[in-house]
């Protein structure tokens, strides 16, 4: 026990290291230029009061490693300070975003998870199939799209030639959850081919990778049922890896959702940076930068976590 | 000759596609040629159907679509290119470097790269293109140095294993400086790994750089690019104009047939290895 509570610690203590590297880089990034970064916003025929009053509203004015602490602390306070182009607070535009960035992703997990691991499972358990094969053809042609490319085609089939969804997936607060599952069926259903493609080929390979371990064929040979040397001594086993593809799959997702919220003109939290990019709105840049970054982090060490507890090496030291 | 007999052994997915690589390489390289109109021209009525006149129709401002196409295959493809190479090289030298020299470099370059690595890659250039801007070498050079993060692991790697080999020593002992043993020993071993992985780099690059296009980020217009094409014609996808699928078909259609290849070559470096 204590030599994975020692491993988790371990991973979580990195976990926190990258973070703040993160903060850090994504704090010195915009730090690199600030003198052009004034120019480069207000345009080149701002005069140097506006510039002195741009380095105020940033607090250009102050050394640099007070402003990083106020921004992480104002950060932590859940104060991400006020958006360039509107002057909101940037807190007020991003809660709400981040909820539906998140409910799309959640949508799109629910089935992609269950549908990839069962296909993922039989094409390993039948592997060099005719099934196997064909899965694996339309899976690899699918992680080749661009998912801009999925989601054309399928508003094309789905939203033009048969009008059943809506190709704008336009959500507020006042619609019900199934007016909200309504509008999102497009972008939902894109993010969860192009994460079954991933997952299932990731599962796939693990599955795999356990079946062809010598204690799976000590079992066969031992002549333990076929069923039962997969339940009782492949699946302890396979559990782990696939944890890790689970996780490491929504990780994408979270961050795959920008181009797909994009294309269907959904208020979510990638669509906001990626005007805000165009707008070279920074604070708004890098406070959902920061955001998607802690999010995928975060998965990316359950994932680790998860899998280092539920593998039975580690479980059962010798 | 060696490639000649190993392209008549090539199955025939792989043979698929180096025909549809083949079929891009040529649209741009001899898109001056081929188009019937240049670059920018508006030659006609918005979105227009396909004619003689216009093979794929026009575009959102007018634009003869096939001209666009091929123009678009010379701007992507290129850059794409350029991109991925600069990638290799960053990644290779630092890879190789580190695997090398050991010690206190190794470990601050791979404890770099980790961190890099634990950061999603779109959400990184988004910001970064967000302070640099977005001119075309800002675009190469951001998503080079990101991609080389990756390209980095690998040639570490395999450098590794190379660097314990009794030739990599006899070459040490007689006195070859670093530069040399990267160049001449590690290199040449290390050829048949980082050709396959050249290929999928290059898919990943050509998506992303597409995907930040698409997104208005990447290459700017006028210039004809698909990511940007699939993104200026969206609106037609409403009125069932399914002008917008062609660029994104291209797209795929080109990864498709690199993935293809690559899937042989990977095939043919591990047999070589049992």
């Amino acid at each position: 026990m204590g030599q994975i509570i020692e491993l988790v610690v371990k991973r979580v203590a990195l976990g926190l290291v990258t973070m703040i590297v993160i903060s850090l880089l994504i704090f010195v990034g915009v730090e690199a230029l600030p003198g052009d970064l004034a120019t480069a916003v207000l345009g080149q025929s701002a005069t140097p009061e506006t510039v002195a009053a741009f380095r105020k509203e940033l607090k250009l004015d102050l050394p640099p490693h007070v402003r990083y602490f106020a921004w992480l602390g104002g950060f932590m306070r859940g104060d991400l300070g006020n958006s360039l182009s509107n002057q909101r607070p940037v807190a007020e535009l991003i809660g709400w975003r981040f909820g539906n960035t998140m409910f799309l992703a959640a949508s799109a997990a629910v089935v992609a998870v269950p549908v990839a691991l069962i296909l993922g499972i039989l094409a390993a358990l039948y592997r060099n199939t005719l099934f196997d094969k064909t899965i694996s053809m339309v899976t690899l042609s699918t992680i080749s799209f661009p998912e801009f490319f999925v989601a054309y085609i399928l508003i094309a089939l789905l939203s033009v030639q048969v009008v059943i969804f809506p190709s704008i997936s336009n959500i507020n607060e006042q619609m019900t959850f199934w007016e909200k599952i309504h509008a999102i069926v497009l972008p939902s259903l894109t993010l969860t081919l192009v994460v079954v493609a991933h997952m299932m080929r990731q599962t796939r390979a693990a599955i795999i990778n356990i079946l062809a371990s010598p204690f799976i064929e000590m079992a066969r040979l031992k002549g333990i049922k076929r069923m039962r040397v997969i339940v009782l001594h492949a699946f302890p086993n396979a559990l782990s890896p696939v944890i890790n593809v689970v996780a490491v799959n929504l990780a994408y997702l979270i961050v795959g959702v920008v181009i797909v919220e994009v294309v269907f003109v959904y208020p979510g939290l990638g669509q906001l940076l990626v005007d805000s990019v165009s707008k070279r709105d920074i604070p708004v840049v890098q406070a959902s930068g920061l955001i998607f970054a802690a999010t995928y982090v975060a998965l990316n060490l359950l994932a680790d976590v998860m899998s280092i507890i539920s593998n039975p090496r580690m479980l059962n030291p010798r | 000759m060696a490639l000649f007999k190993l392209l008549r052994q090539s199955p025939w997915s792989a043979r698929i596609g180096l025909a549809m690589i083949l079929i891009n390489v040529f649209a741009a390289l001899f898109a001056p040629v081929i188009s019937p109109y240049t670059e920018t021209e508006i030659v006609g009525d918005v979105w227009m159907p396909m004619s003689t006149d216009h093979f794929l129709g026009t575009d959102h401002l007018g634009r003869d679509l096939f001209t666009r196409m091929m123009y678009g295959a010379r701007n992507t493809i290129a850059i794409a290119f350029i991109t991925a190479m600069l990638s290799f090289m960053v990644g290779i030298i630092f890879g190789f470097f580190a695997a090398t020299v050991g010690g206190w470099t190794d470990l601050a370059c791979s404890r770099f790269v980790d961190i890099m690595m634990a950061f999603p890659t779109l959400i990184f250039a988004l910001m970064a293109l967000s302070i640099v801007g977005t001119s075309i070498s800002a675009l190469i050079l951001v998503i080079a140095l990101l991609d080389s993060t990756r390209v980095y692991r690998l040639s570490r790697a395999v450098a590794m294993d190379i660097e314990v080999m009794e030739y990599v020593e006899a070459a040490r002992l007689r006195g070859e400086g670093i530069w040399w043993l990267m160049r001449h020993e590690i290199l040449p071993n290390a050829m048949p790994p980082l050709v396959a992985e050249f290929g999928l780099r290059f898919c990943f690059v050509f998506l992303f750089i597409a995907a930040l296009s698409f997104l208005g980020l990447g290459i700017q217009p006028p210039l004809a690019d698909w990511g940007g094409m699939v993104r200026e014609n969206s609106g037609a996808i409403t009125f069932g104009i399914f002008i917008p699928l062609w660029p994104a078909g291209a797209i795929a259609f080109l990864t498709v047939g690199v993935n293809l290849v690559v899937d042989w070559f990977l095939h043919i470096a591990s047999g070589l290895k049992d």
